[in-house]
């Protein structure tokens, strides 16, 4: 329960319409896309930097925890009130304070939703091209947190690539600004990328400058089916080796395929066993003669199909295949668990075998598909958790995978972050002297620790059980 | 003993749920208020906390759960089809038993069989007459879609002085050899706007259908399910199904999307006999289609001074699918050039009863529609439900462009010659 001062002060910092403390309001902001849940004592809206910092301020007071949130679409835990504490809301601040056309610079609020940013500035001519998954929901300020990526990454990089300078409220309250609108800029440390990825642990975003670029002329989808995962992981070095960078290479698994043949608007073959989803985009003469390569260099390989879409129906099309995963595969078990591992890129196909491997020593389904073309792989052991034993099974498959990650020279985590739900694996990567500089960082902005506290390196506390 | 779903029926498709919140981008409560209560996924972290005892029905849920307009938005776009809307539904309906009158249903429901209330409200707006609200049944939808004084600054229609039972007999007789079709007209269409009701049953007529338009039918139910009212839902249901029994129909016509909706969505989650009747509804434009009337209006030559239309989707008509006849019709009309708007296919903000408890964000929800509207650059805005047009109506005046809202009917009626 939260101190009646504590909510007196908070009420006459926001305003009464923007805190909420009943315990309906505590269930409506105990989870986020992970499946677990924890009760905050109290959620707060906030509409300013001035307000977040003021909120701080009162944190730092009396120790309570504060919990930034975005759209709440993350998957590792990161807005998770595990301590309980004041979950802070900042969907409110969600203008697009400036498209800058001349310098291709944007400057947003943390509460903008993704994709609504990519409207805004294509209708200038104008592109950002970090695309998660999540975009028609997720926030700015969500992403800057998890330095989110997505299939476009290939070519254009993830968030913190795009991420030009920041107005952050620190832990102790104090607002500070890093950055700025110029390409250049060697004055001091680069705060800007030390709190891209730092998961609402260091401080509180309360504005973004972000860099665009021009919108690619136009684009080409194309989706070609393999039947061996060999030809399909050739087949994307040998795109690389013909010096072409597409701006997206997804693909997908024989067992991602068994999942979605009943509903691709594909049709998808018994003897497909591995699939390549490329798109280019740029000039559209250039494109046209990328295309043409491409289809080249993967022709002496095991190639069952190809399609090339010729229109924005068609595209729409293959990009229907790939979407159409995530709802799928829920018909094998009930239980997913989803990690994004990453590897070099030439290391896909060993660790596509190990996890086959895994998988039949350890008697689960992994699904596997993501983004070949950076090495990210989106591994899904899918489990029904009511089986006796499961879930100490799930917690040795997964050490498992991250251990075979790790030792392909790869990582364990390549956008979810790190959170409460990869916190035990962290030690595999990360050695435990680096931990301390990490955590000494993390003291010296956070000396109370009170921003998100248990999250990244310590051990949660609380627990009010899963969802 | 409810015939409606009680939300323990539910409690498999609420643990569907996965809390990723992909109904975020398209739930217009949501996008209203940005609040997560507001949206699907907060309802149903609610409805799973009431089924496991972890909550109650305290005040502030109430009001989350107030905050739906049963559209069906956040349902199509769910990766698991969780049924947010049939959901909040049954809340509602459990609020309603639990605590008599709901937050919810409160507001509005004082107004069904409260004749001094009534005149109250009637008194305190100039829009509505209360010699004509006394035509409006008891039970219809109007009465909770209108509680006046609490909508300050609405535009309402004019109710006219002769409604559609007035207009017509229960049996219309064709002009040809084609069978009986019943009309299901509904309480906007039979009340506030029954000139569209007659553009229907022209348009029957001249095609060579027999009408059959049953005193006996009643309001759809779909703002007192809304409100929670499970029992006046089941009533009406009922006496619309009777009604329209022991006819040899083809069919039974809607040209209000929400009637069609409640009866074709809602009817068959219900336990008892509906499914020949809900069987029979058929919304207006996909009949039209069926029949070859765009053909028939492609073929005819255009006229010279053509209105610019463009063209809002109901959620009821979106929601089963029924997004390209109203378009093709529109493409096809001799009278019209058709432009598409952008975000054609959000919410309008009225949502059953839901504009009356929240005027404000209601009209936020609404006023969503004017950049795309005047983008356009349409003089008309047409679409296929009487709700609708009232409701964007309202939110086109609030703001400063000079569009008017109309019933396709409307503008099919215009044309003759075919
Ligand atoms: C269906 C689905 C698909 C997804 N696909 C992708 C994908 O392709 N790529 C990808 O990278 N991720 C993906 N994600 C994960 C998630 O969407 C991203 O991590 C996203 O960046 C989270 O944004 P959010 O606004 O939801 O943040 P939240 O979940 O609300 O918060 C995430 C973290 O950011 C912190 N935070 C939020 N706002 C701020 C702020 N203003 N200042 C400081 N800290 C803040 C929080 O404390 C928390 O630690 C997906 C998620 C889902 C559900
Ligand atoms: S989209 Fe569906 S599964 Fe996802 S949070 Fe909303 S209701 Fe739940
Ligand atoms: S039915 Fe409509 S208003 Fe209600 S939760 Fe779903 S999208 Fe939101
Ligand atoms: S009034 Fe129309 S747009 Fe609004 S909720 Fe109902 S059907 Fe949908």
């Amino acid at each position: 329960m939260i101190d009646k001062t504590v909510l007196k002060r908070l009420t006459e910092i926001v305003g009464k319409e923007n805190v909420f403390d009943q315990k309906s309001d505590r269930i409506t902001h105990s989870y986020d896309a992970t499946g677990r849940s924890y009760l905050p004592d109290v959620v707060v809206y906030a509409g300013s930097a001035a307000e977040v910092s003021e909120v701080m301020k009162v944190a730092n007071r009396y120790l309570i925890p504060v919990l930034p949130r975005g759209a709440g679409s993350g998957f590792t835990g990161g807005t998770l009130p595990v301590q309980g504490g004041i979950v802070l809301v900042l969907t409110r601040m969600d203008r697009i304070l400036a498209i800058d056309t001349e310098n291709l610079v944007a400057v947003v609020e943390p509460g903008v939703v993704t994709a609504e940013l990519q409207r805004q500035v294509e209708k200038q001519g104008l592109f950002y091209p970090p695309d998660p998954a999540s975009k028609e929901f997720c926030t700015m300020g969500g992403n800057v947190a998890e330095c989110a990526g997505g299939p476009r990454c290939v070519k254009y990089g993830v968030t913190k690539d795009y991420i030009m300078g920041l107005e952050v409220v620190t832990p102790t309250g104090e607002i500070i600004r890093t950055g700025g609108k110029t390409l250049k800029n060697v004055v001091g440390y680069d705060l800007t990328k030390l709190f891209v990825g730092s998961e609402g642990t260091l401080g509180i975003v309360t504005r973004i400058v972000v860099k665009l670029l021009p919108k690619p002329e136009a684009k080409k989808t194309m989706l070609v089916q393999f039947s061996t995962i060999d030809g399909a992981a050739r087949g994307v070095s040998e795109i690389i080796r013909a010096k072409i960078i597409p701006t997206t290479l997804e693909f997908l698994d024989a067992s991602t395929i068994d999942c979605i043949r009943d509903i691709s608007p594909v049709p998808l073959p018994e003897e497909c066993r591995a699939i390549l989803l490329i798109e280019v985009d740029g000039d559209r003469e250039i494109i046209e003669k990328q295309a043409v390569r491409i289809m080249e260099v993967l022709q002496p390989l095991s190639v069952l199909d190809t399609r090339i879409a010729e229109n924005a129906e068609e595209s729409e099309e293959i990009w229907q295949v790939r979407r159409s995963v995530s709802s799928s595969m829920r018909k094998i078990n009930p239980d997913k668990f989803n990690e994004d591992i990453v590897v070099p890129r030439s290391r896909v196909p060993d660790m596509i075998r190990a996890l086959e491997n895994l998988s039949r020593e350890y008697g689960v389904p992994i699904v596997n598909f993501g983004h070949a073309g950076d090495g990210n792989i989106h591994v899904n052991v899918m489990v029904d958790l009511r089986e006796e034993g499961m879930e100490e099974k799930v917690h040795n498959v997964m050490e498992d995978i991250f251990r075979t990650a790790v030792e392909l020279e790869g990582s364990i985590s390549g956008e979810h972050g790190i959170g409460i739900s990869k916190m035990d694996y962290m030690g595999m990567e990360v050695s435990e002297i680096t931990m301390r500089y990490m955590e000494k960082i993390k003291e010296s902005f956070d000396p109370n620790n009170i921003l998100n506290p248990g999250k990244i390196f310590q051990k949660p506390i609380a627990a009010e059980g899963a969802l | 003993m409810s015939r409606n779903k009680s939300l323990k029926d539910f409690e498999e498709q609420i643990r569907k749920c996965v809390h990723c919140g992909a109904c975020q981008a398209h739930c217009p409560a949501y996008l209203a208020e940005k609040r997560e209560g507001s949206v699907a996924r907060g309802k149903i972290a609610l409805a799973a906390a009431l089924l496991d005892g972890r909550d109650n029905l305290e005040k502030r849920l109430q009001q989350d759960i107030s905050m739906c307009l049963m559209c069906g938005s956040c349902v199509t776009k769910c990766p698991n089809q969780v049924p947010t809307d049939e959901i909040v539904g049954a809340i509602r309906r459990e609020i309603t038993d639990e605590k008599g009158l709901s937050l919810v249903g409160r507001s509005v429901s004082a107004f069904i069989g409260n004749r001094p209330l009534l005149k109250a409200a009637v008194k305190s707006t100039a829009a509505l007459s209360s010699l004509a609200l006394k035509k409006v049944p008891e039970s219809s939808g109007l009465r909770l879609r209108f509680p006046a004084p609490i909508m300050k600054n609405r535009t309402l229609p004019e109710i006219p002085a002769k409604n559609l039972y007035d207009l017509f007999p229960e049996f219309i007789q064709g002009n040809g050899e084609k069978p009986l079709i019943g009309f299901f007209a509904g309480c906007s269409i039979g009340f506030l706007y029954p000139q569209i009701g007659a553009a229907m049953i022209r348009i029957l007529r001249k095609m060579g259908y027999s009408v059959f338009l049953p005193r006996g039918q009643q309001c759809c139910g779909i703002p007192a399910l809304s409100a929670g009212n499970g029992r006046l839902v089941e009533r009406l249901a009922d006496k619309n199904r009777d009604c329209f029994a022991g006819q040899d129909l083809a069919h039974i016509i809607t040209c209000c999307a929400s009637c069609n909706g409640g009866i074709k969505e809602y009817y068959s989650t219900m336990e008892g006999n509906f499914t020949e009747f809900t069987g029979k509804v058929i919304d207006f434009t996909v009949f039209l289609k069926k029949e070859g009337l765009i053909e028939k209006l492609a073929g005819m030559e255009k006229w010279p001074n053509r209105k610019r239309v463009t063209y809002h989707d109901p959620c009821h008509m979106k929601k089963q699918g029924i997004i390209r006849e109203p378009r093709e019709i529109l493409r096809a009309l001799p009278n019209v050039e058709f432009v598409e708007m952008e975000g054609a296919s959000e919410c309008c903000g009225l949502g059953g009863t839901f504009s009356v408890y929240h005027y404000e964000t209601s009209k936020k929800i609404g006023s969503r529609k004017i950049p795309g509207l005047m983008q356009s650059g349409a003089e008309l805005l047409a679409t296929g439900c009487p709700g609708c047009i009232m409701q964007l109506q309202d939110v086109i005046n609030h703001s400063a462009v000079g569009v008017r809202a109309v019933h396709l009917l409307d503008l099919i009626n215009e044309v003759s010659g075919w």
